[in-house]
């Protein structure tokens, strides 16, 4: 459900999503760049965050760098597909969990601190569901993540 | 890939699940881990020179502000080609993601991954369309694969 943000909540989210400064007032120069003060900033920004509007704000991190990661995907069954994911969830491996619409309907990012442990829990997976697993590992990525220009609602 | 050290991660676990909305919240994460602030600056920069660290800076919920239609598009393209064409699908600007990722054959055929977030699905449509279009001949087959239910998701989650 969209929900109604100011003209300065849209700021904050569309102007802000890379180069905080790494500064030690890095709020207080976003305050400057929009022209409020520091407070403003920091308690909207603390407002969006409660009511889930973001996630966060911090570093993105690149999964591949961080260790061996994947995107896997199963051909679940539709009746077994809560079990599945459930199982699925349980590995604190597994970050992303979506459910698709496709044959392969349900697609999920495990990061692994290396690649042993990635086919370990990748052949744990199968073995618990009896489903094979598709793993399809990042091979080049194309565009390096900038952030994602929002269109507001006029 | 460049080695990560123990300080490394101990701010990677200190920082994915966001920065301190404090006045000075480098200088807070520095009190919490007993590192010097310019350390963790430094450290922070560092990572984002090396690209283990993408961006810094607010990530906002796509669902919550109106960004519902959530498409995964998929493509069957030359191998040969991929990296030219990939360069220029994920340089759209309706594309947030766009990655080489290999074939499972006979059950997977596509090896060109470009997600496009929209508030409907007519708008990923249209984009899928254009993307076709910058991929001319050169699709040989091609899918939307719609979320419909966020089972999981955390940031990413570094085990210490």
């Amino acid at each position: 459900m969209a929900t109604a943000l100011s003209v300065l909540q849209q700021h904050l989210l569309n102007d802000f999503q890379r180069d905080l400064p790494l500064t030690p007032t890095p709020y207080r120069e976003i305050a400057d760049a929009l022209g409020v003060d520091e407070e403003a900033v920091l308690s909207h920004l603390q407002s969006l965050q409660t009511g889930g509007v973001i996630s966060r704000v911090g570093p993105v991190f690149a999964p591949n760098r961080l260790g061996a990661s994947t995107l896997a995907a199963v051909a679940v069954p539709p009746e077994r597909l809560e079990e599945v994911a459930a199982l699925v969830n349980t590995f604190t491996e597994v970050n992303h969990n979506y459910e698709r619409e496709h044959r392969y309907n349900l697609w999920f990012v495990l990061t692994a601190r290396d690649e042993a442990r990635l086919s370990e829990v990748l052949a744990q997976i199968e073995a618990a569901t009896g489903l094979p697993v598709l793993s399809l590992p990042l091979l080049e990525e194309f565009h390096i993540d900038l952030g994602f220009p929002l269109r507001w609602e006029d | 890939m460049p080695a990560l050290d123990d300080i490394d991660r101990r701010l990677i676990l200190a920082t994915q699940a966001g920065l301190p909305l404090t006045p000075r919240p480098y200088h807070t994460l520095a009190e919490q881990l007993d590192l010097p602030p310019d350390e963790v600056m430094r450290r922070l920069k560092h990572m984002l020179d090396r690209g283990v660290i993408r961006r810094i800076g607010v990530v906002p919920n796509h669902y919550r502000i109106g960004y519902t239609a959530n498409g995964m598009t998929v493509w069957d393209v030359p191998d040969e080609r991929v990296d030219e064409l990939g360069e220029r699908v994920g340089r759209m600007p309706s594309v947030s993601h766009c990655y080489h990722r290999p074939r499972h054959l006979p059950d997977w055929p596509y090896n060109l991954f470009a997600m496009v977030h929209g508030r409907t699905r007519a708008d990923v449509e249209r984009e899928a369309d254009r993307i076709a279009e910058v991929l001319g001949a050169a699709v040989r087959g091609r899918s939307v694969l719609y979320s419909t239910r966020i089972l999981k998701k955390t940031g990413l989650r570094l085990q210490s």
